[in-house]
């Protein structure tokens, strides 16, 4: 029985042949129960990742229990995104932790919650992820509120040339207002 | 977009994502003026990505790129802001210097700083500071925890709850903070619940233009009642009543209703903490059982789901306990969500192991998931059936499950195979089916955890079910021929080699044995060889002993020494009998524990190596016991395999052999007793010396070594608020001429009852070594007791003397001297004719019967009873039989008991010993006497 709050081991988004999108494991070292053992290794983790998928790529199933771990998963259009937990976790309270994650990931991508979409947004991804799970723990479920906690970069903020401000007509006005008089000086 | 532009094309993807080098060196960026927020944030999240997806930068590396994120704190931006808190998180646990950036961080938390960062900013706080600096920061984090914000408080808690383990005293401060956020009841309600939240969301893509930032959705989930209730726990854990009442108080009454806890995640919990409860304290199980049955009509199925689990798991439940944990479990069953139903299936499985009578009521819901599209479902579904059904139902679920069996993991295919094996077991009758089940199982894919299942399986019904036994030996002779696993085939050999001389027709296995011999791996080739001898020395046929001689000659050329050694040893065998009873047919094995003690012993004592091993001192068991000690858990108890492994399995009894090289490790430890060698024998179990309720515990075990005696008494102080210092125990012996002398005490400096139990060892000298020393000693346990301040926990200076009398110990033959052997009684007892000996005849007239005789007997003398002869088959004549080991080089000691029973007299016995030392035979006499 887990008495910590640390509760997710991991988060993976994988693609519909298998390879991993993003993903990220959690291995807190204040965990009462001592750090994991578990996939400790990027060779560990992959291995177990292609054996998931393997028994998950199709759709339908929500939840399996596979190498000691409760994995909750779901699919969205191109990609699969699974949380693991231990296997003594409630399997509706991870339920209901992905489905407030994927839920703030939709809105947050426009309702397009694929592979492209993940990839071209990542800063949103990856924050939206750390606002849901912060080291294995569950930060929050409401996904709306999640999906407003990630900023958004400021648009054309950095767009030289179009920067009109009170001190670049200046600079103009002073511009042409030299050259005219050495015009008028060369006259 | 130039970010996005890179990432058209796809193929090129990863490898630029992953190119380390590039990212660092784009890294200047951060060095730009004006800064460029879009490009940073850009650049901030591949670093973050590329640890996400399995890159590692170094030391250097990573402290280059933090302090490079650092320049960044004195943008505006709150989206750039953002990216670098997380950014910090990922590096802040390569990076070195990390500390440096506590100030900047600080500022980001002020109370008055209304950004939406903040919470990431007290997040990231405790992945860089020091926990000698947590002081420093407890003024923000007590009133970041009652911040109105949930998102802020939130932050705080779990940050709170990262630092706690490094810096326990601070965080403990906080429990008021944390009480109140449980208890927090305004959180959302003033800024509307999530269902209106979906409105707010459509108007913040355009407020991100805004320069401040967006302003943040409230969340109305309660979440920080569940992080607040964690962080309590984790300062009170220690203290079971703190947490009781915890329970009690946030559990709100009987019904649930009146509780303060609105988010289900924090009611789980709850009720965690409270079957934990349950578990160590029987005197608050009612009421918790009552808090418990309450959740299960709470309106979130999630906290139903935790009750009915935490219910169902509950060491000691009662069926009427269960009903309506079943019936909320029922009724997920139907449901359509794939979550809901695999939690009720585990649930149930689980439970069906030691209630299936009580899960049986949901059998009508079960039968209709057989065929769910989530195969976990099914498969449980199935294994629950097939401990709850009728022998009825068994063919047509074994039908079932062949079906999806190559569809499954591994995992679940044991699962299986454990519920089929159980299911023989208790419907034996049904066997054929179930052993095509098996036999073709086997046949296909699968790794070695899974195959080994089968093969057990399949051993279990040779052993248990005598009609099957042909089949299934065919079965597994097949599997040989085709079995890439070593270790399996060496199992199927040595069991071909026990059962197939027994059967009708011996002759056919042994194609298949000798086919291993011409195909396969040494280690295989030698199992082959092994089993076919003992078809040569068991089978009744004349003619199968010449043919497997021939056999076993070619096996002489055999290129692997091993195979060439066994195959000659069992050709001589064959020509001499009693080699033959010794090497094939003995029936008793060494005890395994005690032989690897003793070989780990010989291993470490260098001057030990001079002489060979002794081994007529390991103890020796039959070949049933053996069996016995190595039995795995057989028959119903292991289909809730996956979860059983995960409830932290119950430790089994460590066996006598086990706590004996236990005890010698213990011992190790201490340097007063590395000069008295090797230990020859301790107490199987430490003796008690006071009652199991009293302040003061204490168990006593004796080690006997060569010249020594060492009493280790385990002290327990149960007085919470005392210690007892310089702890001794002082060993007044009856008898002066014990022929013992007090060496000396090792004292224990402290004992609390935290600390306890404690050891004191007190050391004797053996007089006369090779004189078995009994007689019975008074002890009395010595120490000073000071009370402990409540407050600091510290002892008090002044303390008293006291004294504390305990029960006699007693060195005595049984148990001290002598451990129990087995061996052959009739042929042992005739060898040892002319060795020394003793005979006496006693009176025992408070004896009832020849059973109890018999069972006092066995007692004081601590050695094994032979042939069943501890079951007097008459009331008035009967002959008990008892084989040990002296210790110390003692060796075999036999005793006869002729003993006759009647009403007036009592019980007569006339003790026979017979043994290799003359002491031996006076020892075990005078045990008697």
């Amino acid at each position: 029985m887990n008495l910590s709050l640390y509760t997710i081991q991991a988060f993976v988004i994988l693609d519909s042949e298998g390879t991993r999108v993003l993903a990220k494991y959690y291995n807190p070292k204040s965990n009462p129960q001592g750090e994991s053992k578990d996939f400790l290794t990027l060779k560990d983790q992959k291995a177990f990742e292609k054996g998931l998928w393997q028994k998950t790529k199709k759709a339908g199933g929500d939840v399996i229990l596979y190498d000691g771990h409760l994995v909750l998963y779901k699919h969205s259009l191109d990609v699969i995104l699974y949380f693991i937990a231990g296997p003594t976790e409630n399997e509706l309270t991870i339920s209901m932790a992905l489905n407030s994650l994927v839920d703030a990931l939709t809105m947050l991508l426009r309702n397009s919650l694929e592979k492209r979409g993940i990839l071209e947004n990542l800063d949103l991804v990856l924050l939206c992820l750390d606002e849901t799970i912060d080291d294995g723990i569950i930060v929050d479920t409401d996904a709306p509120a999640i999906a407003s906690r990630v900023s958004r970069p400021r648009a054309d903020s950095d767009i030289v040339g179009l920067n009109i401000n009170e001190q670049t007509l200046m600079s103009a006005y002073l511009t042409v207002r030299d050259k005219v008089q050495q015009r008028i000086g060369q006259l | 977009m130039a970010f996005a532009s890179k990432k058209e094309d796809e193929s090129g993807l990863s490898s630029y994502y992953n190119n380390k080098t590039t990212v660092i060196q784009e890294a200047r960026v951060f060095n730009d003026t004006p800064v460029s927020p879009r490009k940073c944030r850009a650049l901030l999240t591949r670093i973050v990505y590329m640890i996400y997806v399995g890159e590692t930068f170094g030391t250097q590396e990573a402290t280059t790129l933090f302090f490079g994120t650092t320049k960044l704190f004195q943008n505006k931006d709150s989206a750039l802001r953002q990216a670098v808190y997380l950014a910090i998180k990922e590096l802040a646990t390569t990076a070195e210097d990390v500390i440096m950036v506590t100030s900047s961080i600080m500022k980001d938390m002020q109370a008055n700083s209304d950004v939406i960062y903040r919470p990431n900013a007290i997040r990231a706080l405790c992945r860089i500071i020091d926990p000698s600096m947590a002081q420093g920061v407890e003024r923000f984090f007590k009133a970041a925890i009652v911040d109105r914000n949930p998102a802020i408080s939130t932050a705080a808690l779990v940050s709170a709850y990262h630092l706690f383990p490094f810096a326990k005293d601070v965080v403990k401060r906080w429990v008021n903070e944390a009480q109140e956020a449980v208890n927090a009841k305004s959180s959302s309600s003033f800024f509307g619940s999530s269902s209106s939240g979906g409105g707010g969301y459509l108007g913040f893509g355009a407020g991100s233009n805004q320069p401040s930032g967006p302003q943040a959705i409230q969340s109305s989930s309660y979440i920080a009642q569940y992080h607040a209730l964690g962080l309590l726990y984790l300062i009170r854990q220690q203290d079971r009543m703190a947490v009781t009442k915890m329970i009690q108080q946030l559990g709100g009454g009987k019904s649930g209703a009146g509780t303060t806890l609105k988010n289900p995640i924090a009611l789980c919990m709850l009720i965690r903490y409270a079957a934990k409860v349950i578990e160590e304290d029987p005197n608050v199980q009612r009421q918790m059982i009552e808090l418990l049955e309450g959740w299960l009509r709470h309106k979130s199925d999630m906290v139903n789901y935790e009750a009915a689990r935490a219910i169902c798991e509950l060491k000691h439940v009662q069926p009427q306990q269960l009903t309506k944990s079943i019936a909320v479990l029922q009724l997920f069953l139907s449901s359509p969500k794939p979550v809901l139903k695999f939690a009720a299936t585990r649930t149930l499985a689980a439970l069906a192991l030691n209630h299936p009578q009580a899960v049986a009521t949901c059998n009508v819901d079960l039968e209709g998931l057989i065929a769910d599209s989530n195969r976990s479902v099914a498969t449980y579904a199935i294994t629950t059936l097939l401990k709850t059904g009728n022998e009825a139902s068994v063919d047509r679920l074994i039908k079932q499950i062949t079906g999806f069996m190559a569809e499954i993991s591994d995992e679940f295919k044991v699962i299986i195979v454990d519920a089929v094996r159980s299911l023989c077991l208790k419907f034996p009758s049904k066997h054929s089916s179930m052993l095509t089940f098996l036999s073709g199982v086997l046949r296909d894919e699968g790794g070695y955890d899974f195959k080994r299942a089968v093969v057990e399986a399949m051993f279990d019904m040779i052993k248990y079910i005598g009609d099957s036994k042909e089949q299934a030996l065919s079965h597994l002779c097949e599997f040989i021929e085709d079995c890439e696993f070593t270790k399996l085939s060496v199992r199927i050999l040595h069991l071909l080699g026990l059962e197939g001389p027994k059967s009708p027709q011996p002759a056919k296995y042994i194609r298949f044995i000798y086919n291993r011999v011409v195909l396969e791996n040494a280690t295989v080739r030698a199992a082959a060889v092994t089993s076919l001898a003992k078809f040569g020395v068991n089978s009744a046929e004349v003619g199968l002993k010449r043919s497997i001689s021939v056999l076993l000659r070619r096996c002489l050329d055999d290129v692997d020494d091993e195979v060439r050694d066994r195959a000659a040893l069992y050709l001589k065998v064959f020509k001499e009998k009693p080699l033959a009873d010794a090497y094939v047919k003995e029936e008793s094995v060494f005890s395994l524990a005690a032989l690897e003690a003793k070989l780990v012993a010989y291993v470490k004592d260098p001057s030990a190596s001079s002489e060979p091993l002794d081994v007529s001192s390991v103890p020796k068991i039959s070949r049933a016991q053996a069996a016995q000690e190595a039995a795995r858990p057989s028959s119903l108890d292991t289909i809730g395999a996956p979860i059983a492994k995960s409830t932290s399995p119950a430790p089994q009894a460590p066996t006598a052999a086990e706590k004996q090289s236990a005890y010698a490790q213990q011992l190790a430890e201490v340097p007063e007793f590395a000069p008295y060698g090797t230990i020859l024998n301790s107490t199987a179990t430490p003796a008690q010396l006071t009652e199991s309720e009293t302040e003061y515990q204490v168990t006593c075990v004796k080690h006997i070594f060569k010249e020594h005696i060492v009493f280790q008494f385990n002290v327990s102080n149960t007085i919470p608020d005392t210690v007892l210092e310089q702890v001794s125990v002082i060993m007044t012996p009856q008898d002066e001429e014990i022929g013992l002398t007090e060496d000396f005490i090792i004292p224990l400096p402290s004992l609390t009852s935290a600390s306890s139990p404690g050891i004191v060892y007190v050391s004797f000298t053996r007089e006369n070594p090779t004189q078995y020393t009994i007689g019975s000693f008074g002890c009395t346990l010595k120490f000073i007791s000071k009370e402990l301040d409540p407050t600091t926990q510290e002892p008090e200076e002044e303390g008293y003397e006291d004294e504390y009398q305990v029960e006699d110990v007693e060195l005595s033959a049984g148990g001290d001297y002598i451990i129990p052997s087995y061996a052959t009684f009739g042929s042992e007892w005739d060898r040892m004719r002319s060795g020394p000996s003793a005979t006496e005849t006693f009176l025992l007239g408070a004896m009832e019967s020849l059973k109890a005789a018999c069972d006092s007997i066995v007692e004081v003398l601590n050695m094994e009873p032979l042939g069943g002869s501890e079951v007097p088959t008459s009331d008035s004549v009967h002959t008990l039989q008892l084989s040990g080991l002296a210790t110390g080089g003692g060796g075999k000691v036999l005793a006869r008991c002729r003993m006759t029973y009647s009403r007036g007299t009592g019980v007569t016995i006339e003790l026979g010993v017979r043994a290799e030392k003359q002491e031996v035979c006076d020892l075990v006499v005078a045990a008697i006497a």
